[in-house]
């Protein structure tokens, strides 16, 4: 170990911070013999990022097309919002110890807990931008010829890709934080060090979660990035504008303004 | 590895190695949950008061900054970039990045809890203001009403559908997210969850437990709702 020039790199006066940023960059032993911190932190990271896209893949498979047909066929609103509800009434460590209960310890089954997770934000935000294409617009392109699956592809899906990206960012967001949950059904994500203070102690666990929230504010700074990308020029004026009316409201007769 | 799990969960629950073949078989014994349910009521108590406390204070201070936001115009983007960055930091980790200042407990679990509310709030108090019609407001005027008086008797009344709204989402979220809010020391449900995690009658009975709140409180909003706002009764129903 060449501790002594590595820790210099921490200023001292960051107290509890500066440990926990020193863990996160420098191997150390643990308190049960084990190599913590550093590279073994990456390992975590890259664990952690595995559960996590790997459970967004399937909900994206199973969910995206369920709420783009629903919302193109105009209806089941009632399945759409109640799978929002219940989605956001039940614990997401009560799903995630259910799947460890019943089905047991190991990745696949906890990321089949955060599949379950991800799919309500998915199905509801994609039926719901779906759904929200103005019906004229759909009638101008069928008078032009095209027929259902053209619609879909060529209309309501690029006018709908912000509110779809808005609910792949929000499960997104919600499986990197409950991936944290990972140790409690076998499965050694960055919820390692935070759940197991016994092994990495206080640094470790403030360390740990540092680089969880920074993952999910990544995630979602990275993911709005995206999701004004893909919005097509038209909604995004439309929407300035809209956001303009409301910032500054236009009154009609002279009155002295409210604020 | 079974002995050490087994002595962590002696917390809560003495032990589940009854005469039972239906415990013994890690199923879903009503039997045993009717025999136990006394060991859920504290940690539902416990939960419940986390989630009030959270909330109520969460609700105050956004329901502050959407008033000073709706005289200043400039602090809108601002306070929701802060709030939506508050709202993005996973309750978990939000629990240890407080830890060095707040120390375990209550305390932590309520200020982590309260501040993931600040953006449902604050962004629907101000949905609820931008939404009044200029036509009333102008109404308020014209009968003298000050810059106060005319929020407090006109666009806060007309606003309050949309705060309501903003209140059962972060309710509900709030029930969920305060499962986690023992590994702060601050117990609830999720304490009942994790003391037996592998014990499906225990999972089911606290998670269930969980939504009956969360279905509970939504079901209280909706009514006040109801009458508090008699005229958008129509538009409800």
């Amino acid at each position: 170990m060449v501790e002594g020039e590595d820790r210099m790199i921490v200023p001292a006066f960051l107290g509890d911070l500066g440990d926990a940023l020193d863990f996160i960059f420098h191997e150390r032993v643990g308190r049960g013999g084990a190599q913590i911190g550093g590279s073994q932190v990456l390992d975590l990271t890259v664990t952690h990022l595995e559960l996590t896209l790997a459970a967004m893949a399937i909900a994206m498979v199973v969910g995206l097309p369920i709420g783009i047909w629903l919302g193109h066929a105009r209806k089941g609103s009632f399945v759409a919002v109640t799978v929002a509800n219940i989605g956001r009434a039940v614990p997401s460590i009560g799903i995630v110890f259910l799947f460890f209960a019943v089905l047991g310890a190991g990745f696949v089954n906890i990321m089949l807990a955060l599949v379950l997770l991800a799919i309500p934000p998915i199905l509801t935000n994609a039926y719901t931008g779906v759904r929200e294409v103005d019906p004229e617009v759909v009638d101008a392109a069928r008078g032009m010829g095209l027929t259902g699956a053209g619609i879909v592809r060529r209309i309501e899906l690029p006018l709908a890709l912000p509110l779809i990206f808005g609910g792949i960012k929000i499960s997104m967001v919600n499986v990197i934080a409950t991936a944290t949950l990972g140790p409690e059904g076998g499965v050694v994500t960055l919820g390692d060090p935070i759940i197991n203070p016994s092994t990495y102690g206080n640094a470790g666990r403030l360390g740990g979660a540092l680089v969880v929230a920074a993952l999910a504010v990544a995630a979602e700074v990275g993911l709005s990035a995206v999701q004004r990308a893909v919005t097509p020029e038209g909604l995004k004026s439309a929407g300035r504008a809209r956001a303009r009316r409301i910032r500054f409201p236009v009154t009609k007769r002279k009155v002295a303004p409210t604020s | 590895m079974d002995a050490l799990v087994l002595a962590q969960s002696g917390s809560f629950f003495r032990d589940r190695s009854g005469d039972n073949s239906c415990v013994a078989n890690n199923g879903i014994c009503p039997r045993w949950a009717i025999d136990h349910f006394d060991r859920y009521v504290h940690p539902f108590f416990q939960h419940l008061e986390l989630v009030l406390i959270s909330t109520g204070a969460g609700f105050l201070v956004a329901f502050a900054l959407a008033i000073a936001a709706h005289r200043r115009r400039w602090l809108v983007g601002p306070v929701t970039q802060v709030t939506g960055i508050l709202y993005t930091i996973p309750s978990l980790a939000a629990f240890f990045l407080l830890l060095p200042l707040t120390g375990r407990g209550n305390l932590t679990a309520i200020i982590a809890l309260a501040s993931y509310t600040l953006l449902i709030f604050f962004r629907n108090v101000m949905a609820g203001l931008d939404g009044v019609p200029e036509e009333a407001r102008d109404a308020g005027r014209g009968m003298g009403f000050t810059d106060r008086q005319l929020l407090w008797r006109v666009e806060l009344p007309l606003a309050l559908p949309a705060i309501l709204a903003g209140l059962r989402i972060a309710l509900t979220t709030t029930v969920g997210l305060a499962a986690l809010a023992f590994y702060a020391g601050a117990g609830g449900l999720g304490e009942a969850l994790a003391s037996q995690k592998d014990f499906q009658t225990n999972i089911v009975l606290a998670g269930g437990l969980c939504v009956v709140m969360a279905a509970g409180l939504d079901a209280l909003v909706l009514v006040a709702q109801r009458l508090l706002t008699p005229w958008s009764k129509a538009r409800t129903a």
